[in-house]
């Protein structure tokens, strides 16, 4: 799937790693939080980075303490209904100060990239004919904001005051 | 009333852009119906039985006349001629066209309206006391705070993708004409013994499948912290609320699963974090929002009107709904005006176009351009002068919107049930327009005094029929409509859930079924005593031995 | 990828003779209430809405219909059951029964009224 990221699309050079499948030989790896659990030292050892993959049942605290090994999280959307993984986002940015990349998979859809956007997201797994031209309509629909995130964009009640 | 400033309208105004986009790209095939029904939803648009039906929030009830108007325009120009007034306090139009979608939020917009988040699993529009900073027992207007909670829950980043919907109703006064205790997150302002001013926060309220009385989960929460608080509530939910479950996905359920001490302790330990931040409501913002619900100009008046006086003497109509639809107001010499929008063998909630044009040109005359909706589908005018009701009452009868049955039998809650709804297994309507035509009687009907009959028709209980006094729900048995009947409901201050007394009735049945619970009443009731009253005092028998022992 | 709604489909045996059934939807663009009629023609009225026979026939109504949706016609196409009531063509289901009519309490609204 094509990642989008800074509004164009990158080369995503991790590999899933789901469940117990072999780990590659080299390069940076997204493996489960089960994996992370019972291989972590092991994990940090390994040439490459890694990153953790939480389904949406799972929440960032099980990793607080190991954010600062991990180069990316990866938020699981099973449907684009299911928003706790927005929640995750805030945590990760606002709550343990998160810089690494967090990344939206799964069900991710043009009109959720601006919810997305300010929860903390920075990378999107995103499925579209022209994912750069639906960044751009995802940033223009909307640029008046009530509610105050880690991204520190003014929101209107800031903006009132200027 | 608030008034956008031009940060709210490009907020809006973007909105209802983005949604002509969406639309589009769906009439032309871009987006499925299956992509593209949570977008119209959080617009506020239903594909219902027989077209689309918009609904378009009235922010905490409160509406000026130049909305009202172009709500008459939008009833008229897309729609066929008539509007109904939700129990959320807004407005929906039932036989609305898709693609003329985009036209009508940008005529929306231009007076400061829309849709955004009247459906779907986001927080929907947040409810007040209808007579927030007038009614004479106000401890506090709690309509600031509502502003700054729509303002706050409007397209929230993190909220707007919940296990399922989310209701907040805020009151000020002692008295609950706001159902905090039927809702998600219920807030009550009061002043504490140092005089300061705070909320009583209730959690888990709500009716639907599984009704439950909301629980007080903080004492007092001073107000700046009002979005904060919140904000914790809705993180603790958007975590952990069920998601396996549609009917299992509301606050309510794991409110009561996890237990209210253990979901507080969440909540607390959650807001502990946050608390601090940048939600705390900023006093110039305070100061901004409170300038907008300064009271209107008021005229330095005595109490009594001698004009009023004379006019209540010499007309028994006039003083038969005057006793029936004033409440009294903090300002001398003025009155709290109910307009009944549900006359008798009528659609309660229903209002032609003619008949908002009208209100809203009354509203100017004699209200200062503002009206509420209310949460039992009326109208209300908060400011009228004494010395002017004899006139408002005058033209209100031209309308037919001088109806007396406020709190009355025949005012019922209903929702459209199945004559509209796509969900209803039973038609409502027609069962509120008999029961209100077998109490048409404005004697019996006084005689019977305080009562709330809520109907819903269907299990969802949009009619709020398990906090009615007298609450019915219809029902599909084997293809034909039954009507179970429930007693002691109460959205109050006392708030309570109806049981239900028996076995079902069938249309006609259920009538007679209520005129037989009135009648028990009657004969039983102590002096004065309301028909909740008598209900708690006796309970459920003597109503079940008059409904369902074998003939004599 | 549009999902169905699907009825049962049920033909009792012997002299009951056939259950009817046609199929039922809302029009994209203004949400009106429409049938399959002849020619794959949506109508606006039951009455012109020739019912299928056989459960194949049925199944085939219901296989355009999906296809209407998939081309922007329609939304929730559906089969629902009809039969003869004093020589007219009713839905069965009190659901259904509004929907080909409108509103009970609205007769001067809807199909009912031809509005």
């Amino acid at each position: 799937m094509p990642l989008l990221k800074n509004g164009a699309i990158a080369d995503d050079p991790y590999t899933r790693v789901e469940g117990d499948d072999a780990l590659p030989a080299e390069g940076a790896v997204l493996v489960d939080l089960a994996r992370w659990e019972s291989e972590r030292d092991a994990l940090i050892r390994r040439d490459g980075e890694v990153g953790v993959w939480l389904t949406s049942s799972e929440t960032p605290a099980a990793i607080a303490e190991d954010l600062p090994h991990l180069a990316v999280v990866a938020l699981e959307f099973p449907a684009f209904t299911d928003g706790r993984a927005y929640s995750s986002a805030r945590l990760l940015r606002e709550r343990y100060a998160y810089e690494g990349e967090v990344r939206a998979v799964g069900d991710v859809l043009i009109e959720q990239l601006h919810f997305m956007d300010r929860a903390g997201f920075s990378s999107f797994e995103f499925s579209s004919d022209q994912p750069e031209e639906d960044w751009i309509t995802a940033q223009s629909d909307m640029k008046i904001w009530y509610q105050p995130t880690g991204d520190e964009r003014p929101t209107a009640t800031q903006l009132r005051r200027r | 009333m608030y008034k956008y400033d031009e940060f709210d309208a490009e907020f809006v105004n973007q909105r209802a852009l983005q949604f002509g986009r969406q639309v589009e790209s769906r009439l032309s095939g871009s987006l499925s119906e299956e992509q593209f029904r949570p977008l119209r939803l959080m617009n506020g648009l239903y594909l219902q039985l027989h077209a689309y039906m918009l609904r378009i929030n009235v922010p905490y009830g409160c509406l000026n006349s130049v909305q009202m108007r172009k709500l008459a325009h939008i009833a008229r120009v897309y729609d066929k001629d008539y509007g109904h007034l939700t129990t959320r306090q807004n407005m929906q139009f039932n036989w609305i066209k898709l693609a003329d979608m985009p036209e009508i939020l940008l005529e929306l917009a231009s007076v400061e309206m829309h849709g955004i988040q009247s459906s779907g699993n986001c927080i929907r529009n947040i409810t007040a006391d209808e007579y927030a900073g007038v009614a004479a027992e106000e401890i506090e207007d709690p309509r600031v705070y509502c502003e700054l909670l729509r303002q706050w829950s409007s397209l929230h980043p993190e909220f707007s993708f919940l296990p399922r919907k989310f209701k907040i109703s805020v009151t000020g006064s002692e008295k609950d004409r706001a159902a905090v205790k039927a809702h998600d997150i219920g807030l009550r302002l009061y002043r504490n013994e140092n005089g300061e001013e705070g909320f009583e926060v209730f959690v888990g309220g709500g009716l639907g499948r599984t009704p439950f009385i909301g629980k007080s989960i903080r004492a007092f929460l001073p107000t700046r912290h009002v979005l904060s608080y919140c904000e914790a509530i809705l993180r603790v939910y958007n975590q952990l609320g069920r998601r396996d479950n549609k009917y299992k996905a509301r606050i309510k359920i794991l409110v009561h699963e996890m237990g209210a001490e253990a979901f507080t302790e969440l909540v607390e330990k959650e807001w502990a974090q946050i608390s601090a931040g940048a939600l705390e409501v900023p006093e110039a913002e305070l100061e901004r929002v409170r300038a907008f619900f300064v009271p209107p100009a008021y005229e330095r008046l005595p109490e009594e009107s001698p004009e009023l006086e004379a006019q209540l003497g010499s007309d028994a109509a006039f003083a038969t709904w005057a006793r029936q639809q004033l409440a009294a107001h903090k300002q001398p010499g003025y009155a709290i005006v109910n307009i009944s929008c549900s006359p008798v063998g009528k659609p309660p909630g229903d209002i032609s176009s003619a008949q908002m044009d009208v209100v809203a040109n009354l509203a100017d005359t004699y209200n200062f351009g503002e009206m509420r909706v209310t949460h039992n589908q009326n109208l209300v005018f908060t400011d009228v002068r004494k010395s002017d009701l004899f006139a408002l009452w005058q033209e209100l009868v031209r309308v037919g919107l001088a109806t007396s049955n406020h709190g009355l039998i025949s005012d019922t809650i209903c929702c459209p049930g199945l004559d509209y709804c796509a969900l209803a297994t039973a038609r409502s309507i027609p069962v509120a327009e008999k029961l209100s035509q077998r109490f048409a009687d404005q004697d019996k009907q006084k005689e019977i005094g305080e009562i709330y009959l809520n109907m819903s028709g269907c299990i969802n209980a949009c009619g709020h029929h398990h906090v009615g006094n007298i609450g019915i729900v219809g029902v599909d048995k084997k293809n034909s409509e039954l009507y179970q009947l429930m007693l002691g409901g109460s959205a109050e201050e006392d708030a309570s859930l109806g049981k239900i007394l028996g076995p079902g009735f069938d249309e006609d049945g259920i009538v007679d079924a209520v005129e037989n619970v009135i009648d028990t009443y009657l004969e039983l009731r102590d002096e004065s005593e309301r028909f909740i009253d008598t209900y708690r005092r006796v309970g459920p028998d003597p109503f079940k031995e008059r409904l369902y022992s074998a003939p004599a | 990828m549009a999902t169905v709604k699907k009825n049962p489909v049920k033909f009792p045996d012997g002299d009951a003779g056939p259950m009817q059934q046609v199929v039922i939807a809302n029009r994209l663009t203004d949400g009106v209430v429409v049938f399959l009629g002849r020619d794959r023609q949506w109508v606006t009225y039951l009455k012109d809405c020739p019912p299928a026979e056989t459960p194949e026939e049925a199944e085939t109504l219901l296989a355009m219909g999906v296809e209407a949706e998939n081309n922007q016609e329609i939304v929730g196409p559906e089969l629902i059951e009809v039969q003869d009531q004093n020589g007219t063509l009713a839905p069965i289901k009190m659901r259904e029964a509004m929907r080909a009519r409108g509103p009970s309490i609205r007769t001067d609204l809807g199909k009912q009224a031809g509005n």
